[in-house]
């Protein structure tokens, strides 16, 4: 069936597709620059048409923790937030990683520490990939470059979610949040009838009672638990991994850049193909999964490869375990709600790789 | 003398006056001797039995002694983080509104880290069940001081005493949600004596028939001992509970639907 073409803010689009991929329930708190999917959500009012829940939670601990309820009873449920908000929420996101409970989280990353700025950044990606909460675990990072994906992430958010009974995490910034640009919206899709088997929905005598917990007193069964966790992250990195490549054929150089970041490397790219430079780009779309054997191979054929990131250079540390010494990496980035021009990674690019 | 050769002959079915409800599990409870924890859990088993609620019940356990509620109750229960079990059950409830939903917390995890939750699910009138074990302390973690220990009274944070002048006083949580319009039943109850379990026993039932009514949260706190963290014996406990914890706690109902 035709899609339905729509002018959107990113922040909207995420609101809508949730309604459209048949989304149970919503559960934030308001925080700059995000709140307009809050705000979308209360408008739309689906409650009345799907009959998705949406809340407006008294913290984003709340709504973190209703979302652990929620998830817990199989539902397809989601909150959003920006970096402090999401700190907040780490403890929660534990136990739902622990837990392995199915849900979408959605951070709008705006500079920090601190209360920082209210302007995109892209700081939180070692609390996004590494983990964040206490404990040994990850989720499943999708980071988007455009309103499309915004909107398109939500439900390959969900689907990602339920396959692996692991968070998913939409790691966006204040400029895809904000910009507006078309989108695609795909079509309404019924909310789920069926309960995995795991859900706590009430017990009936056929079957015994679920329990949701990540608790588990024996060490020697939370390392079993863990063992399986790590399994279970495994075989993300080797299915899940998703990542676009920009003109990689005959680079000679590599940018490295995600969302926002990797936006303005398209740019940069093509004015340095405009002076005879053959430079290419990679973009990870799946944060965790990191592509890592993708950026490996590449370092085979390139001579330096700059990453380039809204922080203080934090996915480089990626990109270096992925080239793993073959040849030089850089970082190149601006912080505390600064987005770099094109001119200045051509420059960068040009003193800190291929100058040297 | 007591005739014992006619034992086995006693022991039959229309004879029977007491039994474990069957949705209390066989698993040994891990609580202290004379713990009111267990004769709480009995209890909330014997009243989701009693009315049929198995298929129908949702549990929320805290961070707290009682965290292994799971393993003693044979519903379907979600463990969740200190403090947030009344968030867990606000979305539990809203995305499953025809099931019974209930929290079960200490007074650490309700009244201290959960207070803004408990607060606001209640504010909302969340058609949920809280009950409160009210134990002045915090039992888990070895007996430190907990927002409802009485002034003077002495944990291990407050060694000498609690002094509410640098500690601050007991915080009554069951008198301040009963001034939300969002709560439609709230009581202080107790387990300790025969009667006293009778009566929390048709407390918690009447909070199961008021969650069908949807008309709000109902909160049921039961004063409660802790004979490891007060360093009692489970008898002492008893009679330091009615001497000084009643005081400052009375038992009795603080809001009950206008008939
Ligand atoms: C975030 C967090 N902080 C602290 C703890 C440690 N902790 C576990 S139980 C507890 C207090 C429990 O006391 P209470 O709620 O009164 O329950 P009781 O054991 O007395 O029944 C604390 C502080 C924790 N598990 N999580
Ligand atoms: S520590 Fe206190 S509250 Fe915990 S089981 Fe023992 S007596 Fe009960
Ligand atoms: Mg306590």
């Amino acid at each position: 069936m035709k899609k339905e073409l729509r002018l959107m803010k990113g922040n909207e689009a995420v609101a809508e597709a949730a309604i459209r991929a048949g989304a149970d329930g919503y559960f934030g708190y308001p925080i700059t620059p995000q709140s307009e999917i809050l705000e979308y959500l209360m408008e739309a009012n689906p409650a009345e048409t799907t009959g998705m829940v949406v809340l407006q939670a008294e913290s984003e601990v709340a709504a973190i923790n209703m979302v652990y309820g929620g998830a817990a009873c199989g539902k397809k449920v989601m909150t959003s937030s920006s970096s402090p908000g999401i700190s907040l929420k780490q403890e929660g996101i534990s136990y739902i990683a622990g837990a392995e409970l199915p849900c979408l989280i959605v951070n709008v990353v705006r500079g920090g520490p601190g209360l920082g700025t209210i302007q995109p950044a892209q700081s939180d990606y070692f609390q996004s990939v590494k983990g964040g909460g206490h404990g040994d675990y990850h989720l499943i990072v999708l980071a988007p470059a455009s309103v499309q994906e915004m909107a398109d992430f939500v439900d390959l958010g969900f689907d990602l979610a339920f396959k692996y009974r692991n968070p998913v995490l939409i790691l966006s910034d204040g400029a895809i949040g904000q910009m507006m640009e078309k989108v695609y919206l795909s079509q309404q899709k019924e909310r789920s009838k069926v309960f995995p088997d795991w859900a706590t929905t009430g017990k009936p005598a056929t079957r015994e009672r679920n329990i949701i917990t990540s608790l588990d007193l024996d060490p020697n069964g939370m390392e079993m638990h863990n063992h399986k966790l790590q399994a279970k992250y495994n075989e993300i990195r080797e299915k899940e991994v998703r990542y676009e490549e920009f003109q990689c054929e005959d680079a000679e150089y590599l940018l490295v850049a995600y969302g926002t970041s990797a936006r303005v490397c398209q740019k940069a790219v093509q004015l340095l193909r405009e002076k005879g430079l053959k430079v290419g780009l990679l973009r990870p779309v799946t944060l965790f999964p990191f592509p890592t054997k993708r950026i490996n191979d590449l370092s085979g054929q390139v001579k330096g490869i700059l990453s380039v990131e809204m922080s203080a250079g934090q996915m480089v540390e990626d990109v270096l375990l992925a080239v793993n010494g073959k040849v030089p990496v850089k970082h190149f980035g601006r912080m505390g709600g600064i987005v770099p021009t094109p001119e200045e990674v051509v420059e960068n690019l040009k003193s800190k790789i291929i100058g040297g | 003398m007591i005739e014992v050769t006619g034992i086995k002959e006693i022991i039959k079915p229309e004879n029977l006056v007491y039994k474990k409800t069957k949705i209390m599990t066989d698993n040994t409870l891990s609580y202290c001797p004379g713990c009111g924890h267990g004769t709480a859990h009995r209890i909330l088993a014997e009243v989701i039995d009693e009315e049929g609620l198995q298929s129908q019940t949702i549990g929320v356990s805290p961070v707290g002694c009682s965290v292994l509620l799971y393993n003693y109750l044979d519903v379907d229960i979600q463990q969740a983080a200190h403090g947030r079990a009344p968030a867990v059950a606000t979305a539990i409830k809203r995305l499953l509104p025809d099931k019974f939903v209930f929290t079960y917390q200490g007074d650490g995890d309700l009244a201290a880290i959960g207070t803004a939750e408990t607060i606001h699910a209640c504010n909302r009138g969340e058609n949920i069940l809280i009950i409160f074990i009210n134990n002045g302390i915090y039992g888990m973690t070895g007996g430190q001081m907990a927002p409802t220990t009485l002034p003077g009274m002495k944990s291990s944070t407050s060694p000498y005493g609690r002094d509410v002048k640098t500690m601050g006083n007991p915080l009554k949580m069951t008198d301040i949600v009963a001034t939300l319009p969002g709560t439609y039943y709230v009581t202080r109850q107790s387990v300790h004596t025969p009667a006293n379990v009778r009566k929390t026993k048709k407390a918690i039932r009447k909070a199961v028939q008021y969650q069908k009514l949807d008309k709000g949260a109902c909160f049921i706190e039961i004063v409660s001992n802790c004979p490891s963290g007060w360093k009692m014996t489970p008898v002492q406990s008893n009679k330091w509970m009615e001497e000084t914890m009643f005081p400052y706690y009375p038992l009795g109902d603080l809001k009950t639907p206008e008939e």
